[in-house]
């Protein structure tokens, strides 16, 4: 079950935590991994790292050429992409009260219409081959809100009605299209909080702990499998329960 | 290359490989999508084929035009030929 032999497969934001386990999980799986990111030096170790069937694949998403080119370097270097998972996102918090337009906009252009730019690129091979997956990495804010993230939060819920719009266009190709939308994960970042912040942030969570990069690489891993041939257009929140939707 | 013959030929091809149907079927009259079975997303992924085989571009208010095979052939030789 859930293997991806012979599938290639391209995670952007794959020197991040998330991307990094999402890359190392598929990879474990027998799928080809193209990884993009900005910091190239990461994407390195990790494909020395992962060996054989790994790419180093850079780019900067903000630029608005860039998904093409990276589509296009992701198809020369494994020979299609079979899974796309746009994963790539940043968060510039503030209160909306004093939110700057080009702090709004950075966050929409890269982790909401780079997602649209790749998976319209990437759709032209899956189209071909009638066969595909896309998955966004979504965010449980993108559901709920955040005071501080209206531009992220509102990324994360336009990744979502994307999606969604694009799954009814090509389902009857047998391409499917869907999100994960993660809760609270110990990232490099949760680990500066303190021992009380940790424990405070977890009491809110019913199953009794942050989430894991790992816990949204199976789900991801679910997604990319053939297994999951009938899901399309849904979200699949993994928030050790924090918000039962 | 450009001449009526060779682009009916080329564009037959390419509507028999994109939409898996019998070639006998690909009339020069044939709708894309009431004879041959086409949906909304077929027509789009036909145009664009014919983009690429043909070096052309074919503008959204143009492709809404292009219903049938022959509708295909004569804008592509009009675009050839300008």
């Amino acid at each position: 079950m859930f293997r991806l032999d012979g599938k290639a497969a391209l995670v952007t934001g794959a020197s991040g935590g998330i991307g990094s386990a999402i890359a190392r999980t598929l990879h474990a799986q027998g799928a080809a991994v193209g990884l993009s990111g900005t910091r190239e030096e990461v994407l390195a170790a990790l494909a020395a790292e992962l060996g054989d069937r790994a790419h180093v694949l850079p780019a900067n998403l903000s630029d608005p050429a860039a998904p093409d080119g990276l589509i296009a370097a992701a198809e020369a270097a494994m020979g299609g992409v079979h899974i796309l998972v746009n994963n790539a996102g940043f968060t510039r918090d503030g209160l909306a009260l004093r939110m700057k337009d080009e702090d709004w906009q950075a966050v929409l252009d890269v982790d909401l219409t780079a997602a649209f730019r790749l998976s319209r690129a990437a759709l032209k091979g899956m189209l071909k081959r009638r066969a595909g997956r896309i998955i966004g990495i979504s965010s449980i804010v993108g559901i709920t809100g955040n005071p501080g993230q209206v531009n992220y939060a509102a990324a994360k819920a336009g990744l979502i009605g994307m999606s969604k719009a694009l799954a009814a266009e090509v389902a009857a190709r047998g391409v499917t299209v869907n999100c994960i939308a993660p809760g609270f994960i110990a990232t490099p970042m949760t680990d500066a909080l303190t021992e009380e912040q940790k424990s405070a942030l977890s009491g809110r969570i019913p199953l009794g702990r942050l989430g894991t990069p790992e816990d949204i690489a199976a789900a991801c891993l679910y997604l990319a499998s053939d297994e999951a041939g009938w899901i399309t257009g849904t979200v699949l929140h993994v928030n050790g329960g924090m918000a039962m939707l | 290359m450009t001449d009526t013959a060779e682009i009916t030929k080329q564009v037959k091809e390419i509507v028999v490989e994109h939409l898996g149907v019998e070639e006998a079927k690909v009339t020069e009259t044939a709708s894309f999508i009431d004879d041959l079975g086409a949906d909304s997303l077929d027509t789009v992924e036909l145009v664009m084929a014919f983009e690429e085989k043909f070096g052309i571009e074919i503008p959204d208010d143009a492709a809404e035009k292009i219903t049938t095979v022959k509708d295909a052939i004569d804008y592509i030789q009009k675009q050839k030929s300008a």
